[in-house]
């Protein structure tokens, strides 16, 4: 056999003592050094068992490979009850799944308010009632139904979602529409006015968008997200640019499809700078679904979290669920507000993080560095971070200031336990009392329990 | 008492560094005691043990110890310990890009044609497999591999066409670098394999000497030709060198194989001459196998350059109606850094107890005795007599002057009436200089050989055996 480090001048990379290294440069020997910690405590048997499954690199080559493959386009927009079969007292919620015991005020506060919405309770305390006692209720996590809820994510059967679709692969995800920020179910508040936009939503919003999209046919959200990142969006917490594009894209059709409804629709679209949010969340969702159960992967799927525990699926590792307490965000607060008003993490939008956007496309984002803690470098750093932990680049989704390069994409649970670097998640941040909605935005990191309990799972399968 | 105790999470430094900065503060005048080290549960007892109050740390922190003999001085070590970790910093990760935290990752960043993995053994097979899925050669210089890693290491190697030298694989010359424990050797006609670091450096040494130099230093590690791993590596190693232009003449430097083994080295067909130098009962030794690769290449045996013991000093008048006899001064003692050359000493010399200080039970959560000396000065300065016989090992990757901290305690050893014997295994290139580390052992009292074979056979002597 030929060996090719034989032929031509030696260039290393060092690993471990540095006093070989330095024999190296001595020798005038170009090399690389890497920065080699040990691993997460308690981790090297299971790793070593992982890294030596022979199943490993394909499945880790095929997961990726079809989630960087994704193709989403927005084709549908459907009420809750006729694509996800949702029941009258059934509801969905952000999060690996909780009980209403051990749920947090804001997860709370959005049910609550979706009982209220769905005519189920004349009262919170009512609501409250109803739900705790469970009689003719129904709690389930969104993941388990191809669908993903911002914040406490709760879905409702009257609820309008986006349909995503996978033209690639033929997946679908849904998720619900955006209410703007402030005061809004998402974050925890059922006041009159909270649900007075919700029934605005399903009665003018959802029905107008869905005619508008029948008009101009599929949205190809993969070239608009492209475009966005391009822009300085990180799709997480700055969606300005893609709610941009997809207002430019679907105004027309909607001014044909609703005249009457038109200018309304297009306003609160307008006056809400993550409307697109949700749509690139069902685009992730489906993106991240499509490397679902490959055995032997140990390819991060979700990442989510209900207010109370932050949870991840792998790919190998079917729909089970591996969690730790979920934190509190580190960020910047809105008016009076404070850490001490902060709720744990909550939200199914680190879907994003999981397929490469939102904290892990940073450095696309020097607009909202500020807003999430820092400087410019802080973000560039944040990215770069990020390539140490997963396992692609992606093709379509590229960062201008770093040259081009493909947003990180893909984490995988050997290289989070190697490095001990964990997944950086931007995120809102919800006021920890039901009914207060949202109290600030910053940066967060999952807990590395949920990440050593899967490396074991896949260690022990 | 004047104590700074600090744990700095998830600051990592490996442990030969480590082992350097807690020299360098515990050598401040005024510094009694510093342990600069890892937080592991050997190195917090440890600092405990010295009455540190050490508060709960992981081993992933690094635990900072220091005792001075005034606030003062504990000042001086505490500035001190920041420059020489934050030049330990700069040195590895410069300007604004993060360095690479994994051997995968380096390798999309920097073109690299192999990877040297020197990480703490229960650690290095995710390094090797990264840079084997990467495509790259790799040398696991790491000791402590479990051997299924390294037989999963080797075959998928062979599947990509690249070689796994190791693991605990001490020495290695690929296209002129040196890596690990590397003599500078000048470039020639003669290819190594070799299952053994020192043993491929004590012939290569030799080879230089006699003015016949390397193309490539195949490292394959201690357990390749054992009939578990089978000789995965030697076999490709063999075949890579087969094909290699430069390559006139391969030397195979091993114990010897398992019987399979051996039986799958030998039908190889292999279109180059291979000379044997398998170290064991009944066959040749080191020298006498380098000897054999210059009769091959038509080249003249010089004699080896040796150095003898200067008269002895007056012996203590205790000890004078001993030493005036011309009897057996027995027992005799080795003391090696060199697992090969500990082996071959104690066959040549036949009775006597030898250590080999670079083994693993002696390596666990310490560094080689080529890089730290400390174990084997203490065995040293506890012989009380007879005849002592050490190796001393040159080259990049060693103790950068190992006379300074050996000739002395040679010296005393010699003044307690023990003979010393050393080889030294180097070249006129090692940065160390042969003949200036041979000539300050030499003036401390030992006898120095660059033939261990000779070393040993010159101690046997003077045991008497």
């Amino acid at each position: 056999m030929t060996l090719s480090m034989l032929y031509g001048e030696p260039r290393v990379i060092t690993v471990g003592a540095q006093v070989l290294g330095e024999a190296l440069d001595l020798q005038a020997v170009p090399r690389c050094e890497v920065d080699w910690r040990p691993p997460l405590p308690g981790t090297a048997a299971a790793l070593a068992r992982v890294l030596a499954d022979p199943r490993r690199e394909s499945a880790n080559a095929t997961a990726v490979g079809r989630m960087l493959a994704a193709r989403p386009m927005l084709t549908g927009v459907r009420p809750a009850h006729a694509v996800l079969g949702l029941r009258a007292g059934e509801f969905l919620h952000a999060g690996p799944p909780i009980t209403w015991e051990r749920a947090s005020g804001p997860m709370r506060g959005a049910l609550a308010g979706a009982m209220l919405f769905e005519g189920l309770a004349g009262t919170p305390e009512e609501a409250e009632r109803r739900l705790a006692s469970g009689a003719g209720i129904g709690l389930d996590s969104c993941h388990h139904h191809r669908t993903v809820g911002p914040m406490a994510g709760v879905v409702s059967p009257s609820m309008w979602m986006l349909e995503v679709t996978d033209a690639e692969h033929g997946g679908t995800a849904y998720c619900s529409l955006n209410e703007g920020l402030g005061k809004v179910l998402r974050y925890g508040a059922y006041g009159p006015e909270v649900i007075e936009r919700l029934r605005w939503m399903g009665e003018v919003l959802g029905p107008v968008l869905a005619a508008a999209l029948e008009r101009c046919g599929p949205l190809d959200l993969r070239t608009l997200i492209a475009q966005a990142l391009q822009m300085g969006d990180e799709l997480h917490n700055r969606n300005r640019a893609a709610t941009s594009l997809l207002v430019r894209e679907i105004a027309p059709a909607i001014v044909e499809a609703a005249p009457d409804h038109a200018a309304e629709v297009l306003r609160f679209i307008n006056g809400n700078d993550h409307f697109f949010l949700n749509a690139g969340m069902a685009a992730a969702k489906v993106s991240a679904d499509a490397a679902r159960d490959v055995p032997g992967s140990s390819l991060v799927v979700a990442m989510a979290r209900n207010g109370t525990d932050f949870g991840i699926q792998v790919s190998g590792l079917g729909d089970r669920w591996f969690t730790g307490p979920a934190g509190v965000p580190d960020g910047l607060y809105l008016g009076g507000y404070g850490p001490d008003d902060a709720n744990a993490d909550i939200g199914d939008s680190t879907i994003t993080e999981t397929t490469g956007l939102g904290g892990f496309a940073m450095a696309a984002a020097p607009a909202i560095v500020r807003f999430v803690g820092g400087e410019v470098s802080d973000a560039v750093a944040a990215t770069t971070t990020m390539y140490e932990i997963t396992m692609a680049e992606h093709p379509a989704y590229q960062i201008p200031g770093l040259g081009f390069r493909g947003t990180p994409a893909g984490i995988d649970v050997a290289l989070v336990a190697r490095t001990g670097s964990l997944p950086v998640v931007n995120t809102g941040i919800a006021g920890r009392i039901a009914g207060t909605g949202q109290v600030g935005a910053g940066l967060v990191r999952p807990p590395a329990e949920a990440f050593t309990a899967a490396l074991d799972a896949l260690a022990g399968g | 008492m004047n104590d700074l105790v600090e744990v700095r999470p998830g600051v990592y430094r490996d442990s030969v560094t480590l082992m350097r900065v807690s020299r360098a503060i515990t050598d401040l005048p005024g510094v009694t005691v510093a342990v600069v080290a890892m937080a592991t549960e050997l190195n917090t007892a440890l600092a405990r043990d010295l009455g540190f109050a050490v508060p709960p740390a992981t081993p992933g922190d690094l635990l900072v110890a220091v005792r001075a003999a005034s606030p003062a001085v504990l000042e001086g070590a505490a500035a001190e310990l920041g420059r020489q970790l934050a030049a330990r910093a700069q040195a590895s990760g410069t300007g604004d890009v993060a360095p690479p935290r994994t051997t995968r990752s380096a390798a999309r960043g920097f073109e690299a044609t192999l990877a040297l993995v020197s990480v703490p053994g229960e650690h290095a097979f995710a390094e090797a497999l990264d840079a084997v899925e990467a495509g790259l050669s790799v040398m696991i210089f790491s000791d402590n591999v479990p051997v299924e890693q390294e037989i999963l290491l080797k075959d998928l190697a062979a599947a990509r066409g690249v070689l796994v030298m190791g693991p605990d694989c001490g020495t290695a010359v690929v296209g002129g670098a040196g890596l690990g424990f590397a003599n500078v050797l000048r470039p020639g006609p003669v290819g190594v394999v070799a299952a053994s670091g020192t043993g491929a450096q004590q012939v290569t040494s030799l080879l230089d000497l006699a003015g016949v130099g390397v193309s490539h230093v195949l490292g394959v590690g201690g357990r390749d030709l054992s009939a578990e791993v089978g000789g995965r590596s030697a076999v490709q190693a063999l075949r890579a060198l087969d094909e290699d232009p430069a390559t006139e003449l391969i030397v195979l430097v091993s114990k010897p194989p398992a019987p399979e083994v051996a039986r799958a080295v030998r039908d190889l067909d292999l279109a180059t001459p291979v000379v044997a130098a398998l170290l064991g009962p009944g066959q040749d030794d080191l020298t006498t196998a380098a000897e054999k690769v210059l009769r091959a290449l038509g080249r003249d045996v010089p004699e080896w350059p040796s150095w003898p013991a200067p008269p002895a000093p007056p012996a203590p008048p205790a000890r004078q109606d001993a030493a005036d006899e011309a009897a057996p001064r027995g027992p005799l003692r080795g003391l090696y850094a060199g697992g090969t050359l500990c082996a071959e000493a104690a066959l040549v010399a036949g009775d006597g107890e030898f250590t080999d200080f670079g083994d693993d039970s002696y390596t666990r959560g310490r560094a080689h005795p080529m890089i730290d000396p400390a174990l084997r000065l203490d065995a040293l300065r506890g012989v009380a007599s007879g005849v002592v016989l050490m190796d001393v090992v040159l080259g990049h990757g060693a103790d950068p002057d190992p006379s300074s901290s050996l000739a002395p305690a040679v010296r005393e050893a010699v003044a307690r009436g023990v003979d010393v014997v050393v080889a030294v295994v180097g070249t006129d290139g090692d940065p160390q200089g042969l003949r200036a580390q041979a000539a300050r052992l030499n003036e401390a009292g030992a006898a120095v050989f660059t033939s261990n074979a000779a070393a040993a056979r010159h101690a046997r002597l003077l045991a008497g055996g």
